[in-house]
């Protein structure tokens, strides 16, 4: 069954999802887009070194988002400039520094549109299984420290006075962000990760009552995202990552409509527009 | 136990915050036994927070020792929390936030601070006074052995905050547990608070509110409720501070038989 080369990139697509829906939920309630998308423009940098020094693609990725990632940590802690212009700097110069890198490595050939815009179809057997390993992992820390992360949420210095150590949480945070980064890469390409991450959450939000259903949904709705996208994918002959951006664009769109009609029904409060 | 002031729960000494060159609080004497509720009152800036987030060890004093008693419980209810819109959390959802209750915990407790009704409302769709309630809910239910108030009436209407003070007290009460009190009110605070600590940078000075419930000027005033209910403090400075908060008049601060009378015997362990 793997052979076909669909059903690989939907297995890869689907497992994908069910990790990018709770991180997502948690990338939205902390108001930190702009802070994935930093780390994930990162990758590139990260894949140009590791051609480079010849190490693994993915082990590359991940160094260099997460070390992204505490940079930007330990810069916003003076406040010479606002978290958005450093957000900016690093999240563009990492992409152009990579992009500058894999351009003077004229001995190796690289796809850079499949980098950038993902390659789904490439997706072989070792990234599946890479895929569901590391996502099952990623979903276990996840499960075990959702009380630390959501305290952590809702207010840093309330889960400090009760003992709940967010610091710790938020480092973890940080890994796990960079762990969904290099392996997302192949899948919807450096440049979409982002997407992947938010609109399922946002999906999910108008239909959710806890924070444990939103992560829930928003896992369904990145499933159903790259189930639609990879069928457009392979009708119109698009690029994967692009196709699947779009699929959960249309799944937010039909969200509002569909919410909106919900509230609509007598005796049920009007709900505010997020 | 029950109304009676016990051990201390926690002591800091000396305690002192440097930030972005210059000190946010410095000398900061301040303890809270069990059954024992102390206000702290300041105008703003004056290191209120500060001195709370200290005391619970958010933040690191850079003078001075905090001693905790170890394996106490703290409940917390933050100063303006906002809770982002994104995040779908009821009521009842927000009550486990830091620990695991069982659904009668949660229950129990709504219905101790009257909102059992809100149970399944959304929190971003609460009242002020509202908000405040579940806040100080979710911090009683993990009963809690210390529980700090950063300005918990900030924002509830006079009635609100009556009612509010009235319910802190039946918790002090009830519970036997400390209370720490943050108030925005320089001269108002709650009737049933054992020490007032006015800071200003530093201790400006302390002690006992002086009942208003037996003048009836002030019943007139406020009614009987509330009378009851809210005390005048009588500041006691013999010290003037500069716009800056430094203190202006620096002969009285350096002399120490100043500082000697009852209200500013910052020395002393007894701050009652």
């Amino acid at each position: 069954m793997l052979d076909d080369f669909l059903v690989r990139a939907l297995f890869a697509g689907v497992g994908l999802a069910l990790i990018t829906g709770p991180l997502g939920c948690f990338i939205v309630w902390r108001r930190m887009s702009y802070f994935g998308d930093t780390m994930s423009h990162s990758a590139l940098l990260g894949i140009a070194l590791a051609l480079l020094l010849n190490i693994n693609m993915m082990t590359g990725v991940f160094t260099v988002a997460a070390l992204v990632s505490v940079a930007l940590l330990l810069l916003q802690r003076n406040d010479a400039l606002p978290a958005d212009a450093l957000l900016g700097i690093l999240s563009h110069s990492t992409l152009a520094a990579g992009l500058v890198l894999v351009t003077f490595m004229t001995w190796v050939r690289i796809d850079l549109m499949g980098l950038l815009f993902g390659d789904i179809l490439s997706v072989t057997r070792i990234d599946i299984a890479t895929v569901w390993i590391g996502g099952t992992v990623m979903l276990g820390i996840i499960t075990f420290l959702w009380r630390p992360l959501l305290a952590a949420t809702v207010n840093t210095e309330l889960a400090e006075a009760e003992g709940l150590s967010p610091g710790r949480s938020r480092l973890i945070f940080m890994l796990l962000m960079a762990a969904v980064i290099a392996i997302a890469m192949k899948i919807v390409g450096i440049l979409l990760i982002t997407s992947l991450l938010i609109i399922p959450a946002a999906t999910a939000r108008r239909f959710a009552t806890t924070p444990e259903r939103m992560a829930i949904f928003a896992s369904l709705a990145g499933a159903l995202a790259v189930a639609g996208g990879l069928a457009g994918s392979l009708r119109f002959d698009t690029p994967s990552g692009p196709s699947i951006v779009v699929a959960a664009l249309v799944l937010f769109l039909a969200s509002l409509f569909a919410s909106r009609h919900r509230n609509r029904v007598p005796g049920q409060p009007e709900q505010e527009p997020l | 136990m029950e109304n009676q002031v016990g051990d201390f729960l926690v002591e800091a000494s000396g305690i002192g915050v440097f930030r972005g060159g210059r000190w946010l609080i410095h000398d900061i004497d301040l303890a809270v036994r069990s059954g024992e509720i102390v206000t702290l009152i300041g105008p703003n800036g004056s290191g209120k927070s500060t001195t709370a987030r200290t005391t619970l060890g958010i933040l690191k004093p850079d003078s001075g020792t905090v001693r905790r008693l170890p394996g106490m419980t703290v409940g917390y209810v933050p100063q303006r929390l906002h809770i982002d819109r994104t995040l779908p959390l009821t009521v009842e959802r927000l009550m486990t936030l830091t620990s695991p209750l069982t659904e009668a915990q949660v229950l129990e407790t709504l219905e101790w601070v009257e909102i059992s009704h809100l149970a399944k409302a959304e929190v971003q769709l609460l009242s002020g006074g509202e908000f405040q309630r579940a806040m100080l809910a979710r911090a009683l239910a993990r009963k809690p052995d210390l529980l700090v108030l950063d300005e918990p009436v900030q924002g509830v209407d006079f009635t609100g905050e009556v009612a509010l003070y009235d319910l802190i007290r039946r918790i002090r009460d009830e519970t036997g547990c400390g209370i720490l009190l943050i108030s925005h009110d320089l001269h108002i605070v709650m009737a049933q608070t054992d020490t007032v600590v006015c800071l200003n940078g530093h201790v400006c000075c302390h002690g006992t509110p002086q009942s208003v419930s037996q003048n009836p000027e002030y019943i007139r005033l406020f009614g009987r409720k509330a009378a009851e209910t809210l005390a005048i403090y009588r500041h006691h400075h013999d010290h003037v501070h500069g716009v800056d908060g430094h203190i202006a008049n620096t002969k009285y601060v350096h002399d120490p038989a100043k500082h000697n009378t009852i209200n500013h015997d910052k020395d002393g362990p007894d701050h009652a």
